[in-house]
């Protein structure tokens, strides 16, 4: 045994005797160490009992630590201490509430209303992460995972992470949905809500009254989904199997919808076709039309989303298309077949696979979409914009929204396991890696004539809409006054020059620095979390692996809005009170976008061989070595491009943070969307087109520097859904 | 850490994986400086018994001990072992000279004293000159010299072989298992040597180790296991056997009475009973001729015959027992064709007795 656990158990203990145990407002060092900055040491003196006991497993793991002699029940005692400590530490954070019992029966139990206390704080995180460390040092021990410490130790700790992560805000929403007001549980007004008439009302197929709110969804989705899928059928078609001279177009619009906010493109339909936008204008002085609000409802959004998503069933569908065998069609070829009749007998269902899994990827989009609705939504409302009204509206309702959250939540991981389980494995397409022999065959002129007459005009529409959002960024308004001025810029961007020196004064710097700030500190946790679990996902063999598969999915999974109300249910409490700062939002952003970095990192490992590893470890070097050296320079594709999905991402989500974002980090999406509200488009579309061009420079930078071609904006999904997994 | 060349035990060692048992109750020893061979057809868990002193996996049940220390529990960079994997597993994005500087290096030996070992060890395997190369640009016969200079250049107590050669052509693998085995006899390397083809562990072993359905078959020296099969399996897996069902009427001595069809003779009893048994012989020790007396030989005709260059393979159907025997003949002074009725002839000198239980 080395000096690990010695190492660890000392530090808890220092931990527990010197950091203060619970989080700090304001840091005065008054009532350090026993009042409310207290150690653990000096509260549980003071009185509060409840953490007396923490103390017993890092005395005794140091002790066994200190006897060091090399013996396989030290590793079984090491592994109970840590894990009977750890799990210790989390009940009584669960159990010791703001206001007391955080139970009925325990309040029935010791009668209410029971001790009190606060969030945890940094004394708190060290003593867990310390006696979580201990444990897995004492099951590694014990032979687990080949008697690796690195190995057991990732897999404790980003298993921990996930739970505290991904299930914990989980499972708060399904818990505040089943309880009510009082805190009793509840099943009637559970099933009232979920069934509520204004989520599942079907009035409107009568008469003039509006559908339920699932029903839009769906709606919605469905629309969106199969128009996404068509265009995106026939951009691949054309792509790979024409002559077509625009294909660099093609291949910018792949790009674009990682970079773009997701609400911009509403934001430029607005400019284009609101009451003053520019083609209604001209619609009106040449053909005397009336401006209306079509813009804003289903149409709106529909358009908004096809735009936003066709690129990601393109990008989806050229893996597939990629992925067929020209063999297959030659041997149709010598078989006598036309061209049509190969398309129509073998390409076409060799294709319906990949296309089932594009839709409903668009599907699961749309529906999690947030920024579209919300800009263009007028009276017509989705699931994800009801759940943000019923937290941040006039009528708060907490339950409400917990309720309209788990009908999302259970729409989209429907979705999410159709594709999975079942699109997963009936996919025909091979990338074997070996290059097949034979020339693709050109498309029957008829089907490539149908490609051209939908892709064309909308390429053209989606170059407009990118167009109109840079030109209304230069004018003074858009569909009313076209005198160039850079004022919008000048409003957001000013850098005025004092006498104290440079002076930041236009209004968008503090949520640009926020933001800018917020995403360089996410990008490489996100990375090298992503990249890690997908080495603990590939290599060591391990019980519970595939319910850590599921888990960090399952994160991805998740519609944004949900993510953000579960995360204000979660976290605005003790025992883990984080929102209102920098740190939620970095937590936020880590577990949403580290399964891309886990894919890319899959993917990439499965090229690797095993063996590699395995010649590493026996010429001495431990896990964290190999995994380091031999490992992580392999992986430097893959780094790459989670590092800049971390960091646009990040730069460009909206969904989930405008629950968690505050006064001091208030975010570049949300800030824009704020103007947007406040009418002010000038500012809205000059913001937008700067972070679409900054977001441009850094992917291109980043490529130019690694050479790193492609990227989607949900790379993971287009690798299952073009691979066999 | 640096020791000498250290044994090898496995004492009743289990591994299970859920409910497959790839490895049940093997124990053997391998004494230090010699080299013995894990033989088997595939599956049969001889890899897996390597891993397991490797480190590489973890005993289920049973102890395993390196140089007199138990290691059962340790991890594979916590144990003296070198393993020579059958892909090689060279860092593609390391130089050959970085490939084997590289166990120095993360032993935290000072960069330049891990390049000197490294370029002993190149040398000593004879690709002075090519330390620069990169992985990609060698040749299959030299990453494999590369692979086996990274695994000796810590001294390893114990150096495995993981089938060294099955990524090489024909003829160089001959070359190269004489090179291993020089090697090993000049450094006197404890080594264990995993492999499917029983003429290269004939070729090179001290001792071999005989696997099948993840159990021990058989351990002992080549000629022993050549000559004294304890199983019809080994019989026929190291080196192929005729296999003749016979019935031992009763143990004399040393000898046993065997009866074969019609045929009787005596052979040594090895420890088995009077019963079922069977007796082997090796193809090319079957001798035929024509029929002629009738009396201590088999009857049957040639159902196939084989020019094989520099000898004949005849096989031959004998009638009572039903059996088909192979026989190979070096260039014949007689040849029969195929029908030809022949009679074979057991020679007690060249036939082996072998338990039944296994067949």
């Amino acid at each position: 045994m080395n000096r690990t656990p010695r190492v660890l158990a000392a530090t808890g203990l220092l931990a527990y005797i010197a950091l203060p145990w619970y989080t700090i407002e304001n840091p005065s060092l008054t009532s350090y160490p026993f009042g409310d900055e207290g150690t653990a040491l000096g509260l549980a003196i003071m009185g509060t009992w409840w953490l007396l006991p923490l103390a017993l497993p890092l005395l005794l793991c140091l002790c066994i630590a200190l006897r060091n002699r090399p013996d396989e029940s030290c590793a079984e005692w090491l592994a109970v201490l840590g894990f009977v400590g750890f799990a210790y530490l989390l009940a009584q954070g669960f159990a010791v509430g703001l206001h007391g019992w955080n139970a009925e029966w325990l309040n029935a139990l010791f009668g209410a209303p029971g001790p009190k206390q606060q969030g945890m704080g940094f004394g708190a995180l060290v003593v867990g992460v310390a006696l979580l460390f201990l444990g897995c040092r004492g099951l590694a021990g014990m032979g687990w995972c080949r008697g690796d410490t690195f190995i057991v130790s990732s897999i404790g700790a980003v298993g921990m992470l996930l739970a505290l992560f991904v299930f914990y805000p989980v499972a708060t929403i399904l818990t505040s949905a089943f309880t009510d007001d009082k805190g009793q549980m509840a099943i009637a007004p559970f099933v009232e809500k979920i069934t509520d008439s204004s989520i599942w009302g079907l009035k409107c197929l009568g008469n003039g009254v509006a559908c339920g709110v699932a029903w839009n969804t769906i709606v919605l989705a469905v629309l969106t989904a199969f128009a996404s899928t068509t265009l995106g059928l026939a951009f691949a078609l054309i792509a790979l199997r024409t002559k077509f001279r625009f294909k660099a177009p093609l291949r910018v619009m792949t790009v674009l919808p990682i970079i773009t906010p997701p609400f911009v493109i509403g934001l430029a339909l607005i400019l284009m076709f609101g009451r003053s936008g520019a083609v209604s204008g001209i619609l009106f002085r040449t053909f005397g039309v009336v401006p209306t609000r079509w813009i804003y409802g289903l149409t709106g959004i529909f358009i908004a989303q096809v735009l936003a998503f066709a690129p990601i069933a393109f990008l989806v569908l050229v893996g597939v298309v990629q992925g067929l065998s020209p063999a297959l069609e030659e041997a149709a070829q010598t078989l006598r077949a036309k061209r049509l009749t190969i398309f129509r007998t073998v390409t076409w269902p060799l294709l319906r696979p990949g296309l089932a899994s594009a839709f409903l990827l668009c599907l699961i989009e749309s529906m999690a979409d947030f920024g579209n609705p919300l800009v263009l939504g007028g009276n017509f409302e989705v699931l994800s914009t009801k759940i943000f009204f019923a937290v941040v509206g006039a009528a708060t309702d907490q339950s409400r929204a917990a309720a309209l959250s788990i009908v999302l939540l259970l729409l989209t991981l429907i979705g999410f396991a159709v594709q999975q389980l079942w699109l997963g494995k009936k996919s025909f397409t091979t990338l074997s890696g070996k290059g097949d022999p034979g020339l693709l065959m050109p498309l029957p002129t008829s089907i490539r004539l149908a490609c051209y007459a939908v892709a064309v005009p909308w390429l053209v529409f989606t170059f407009a809409v990118y167009a109109i959002i840079f030109i209304g960024s230069f004018v003074k308004a858009v569909g009313r006054d076209y005198t160039p001025t850079l004022a919008s810029y000048e409003i957001a961007f000013r850098v005025e020059h004092t006498s104290f020196g440079w002076f930041f004064s236009g209004s968008a710097w503090p949520s640009f620095f926020a933001t800018v700030e917020i995403a360089l500190l996410a990008a490489p946790l996100t990375a090298a979390i992503g990249l890690l679990t997908a080495y603990l996902l590939t290599r060591p063999d391990f019980h519970g692996r595939r319910a850590l598969d599921f888990a960090a999915m399952l994160s991805f999974a998740i519609p944004g809005t949900v993510v953000g109300v579960s995360y204000i249910l979660a976290f605005n409490v003790p025992p883990i009170e984080i929102t209102g700062g920098a740190l939620i939002l970095v937590v936020c952003f880590v577990f949403r976008n580290m399964p891309v970095g886990m894919r890319a990192g899959t993917a990439a490992l499965a090229q690797i061989d095993k063996s590699l590893d395995e010649a590493s470890l026996t010429l001495g070097a431990r896990s964290l070595t190999t995994f380091a050296r031999v490992v992580l320079p392999l992986l430097r594709p893959a780094l790459t491009a989670s590092l800049i999905y971390a960091f646009v991402r990040a730069m460009t989500a909206v969904s989930a943070v405008i629950f968690l974002v505050s006064a001091q980090y208030n975010m570049a999406t949300t800030y824009i969307i704020g103007r947007v509200d406040a009418g002010e488009y000038g500012v809205a579309i000059a913001y937008s087109a700067a972070l679409i061009v900054l977001m441009l420079v850094v992917i291109l930078l980043i490529e130019s520097l690694v050479g790193e071609r492609r990227l989607g904006r949900r790379p993971a999904m287009s690798n299952v859904a073009a691979a066999p997994t | 850490m640096k020791r000498g060349p250290a044994a090898v035990e496995f004492h009743r060692v289990v591994k299970r994986y859920g409910d497959v048992t790839a490895v049940d109750d093997v124990s053997f020893t391998i004494a230090p400086g010699e080299l013995v061979t894990l033989l088997g057809p595939s599956g049969c868990g001889k890899t897996t018994t390597l891993r397991l002193i490797a480190g590489l996996e973890m005993a289920t049940t049973g102890s395993i001990s390196i140089g007199g220390l138990d290691v059962t529990r340790r991890s594979a960079a916590e144990r003296n072992v070198s393993m020579v994997f059958q892909s090689y597993a060279l860092f593609p994005h390391m130089s050959v000279v970085e490939n084997v500087a590289y166990g120095p290096s993360v032993q935290g030996v000072r960069k330049a004293r891990a390049r000197e070992m490294a370029m002993e060890k190149i040398a000593l395997v004879g690709l002075e000159g090519l330390e620069q190369r990169a992985p990609s640009e060698l040749s299959g016969g030299q990453q494999q010299r590369v692979a086996v200079a990274r695994a000796l250049v810590l001294e390893p107590e114990v150096l495995l072989f993981d089938e060294p050669l099955s990524n090489l052509d024909a003829k160089l693998r001959r070359r190269v298992r004489e090179e291993i085995r020089e090697l090993q006899l000049s450094l006197g390397l404890t080594v264990a040597y995993v492999t499917h083809d029983q003429e290269e562990a004939l070729a090179v072993s001290d001792r071999i180790i005989v696997m099948s359905n993840a159990r021990v078959a058989q351990i002992g020296a080549p000629r022993e296991l050549y000559e004294a099969p304890v199983s019809c399996f080994v019989a026929d897996f190291v080196g192929a056997a005729n296999l003749i069902p016979a019935e031992v009427d009763k143990a004399d001595g040393e000898l046993a009475s065997v009866r074969i069809g019609p045929c009787h003779l005596k052979l040594a009893h090895r420890g088995i009973g009077p019963g079922k048994a069977y007796v082997a012989i090796r193809p090319y020790r079957v001798s035929i001729g024509p029929p002629c007396c009738g009396n201590g030989e088999l009857e049957g005709h040639v159902s196939k015959v084989a020019y094989v260059g520099d000898h004949l393979e005849y096989g031959v159907r004998i009638s009572v027992p039903a059996v088909e025997l192979i026989a190979i003949v070096p260039e014949p002074m007689q040849a029969f064709a195929k029908g030809a009725k022949v009679a074979v002839k057991i020679n007690p000198t060249s036939a082996v007795l072998v338990p039944a239980d296994q067949a």
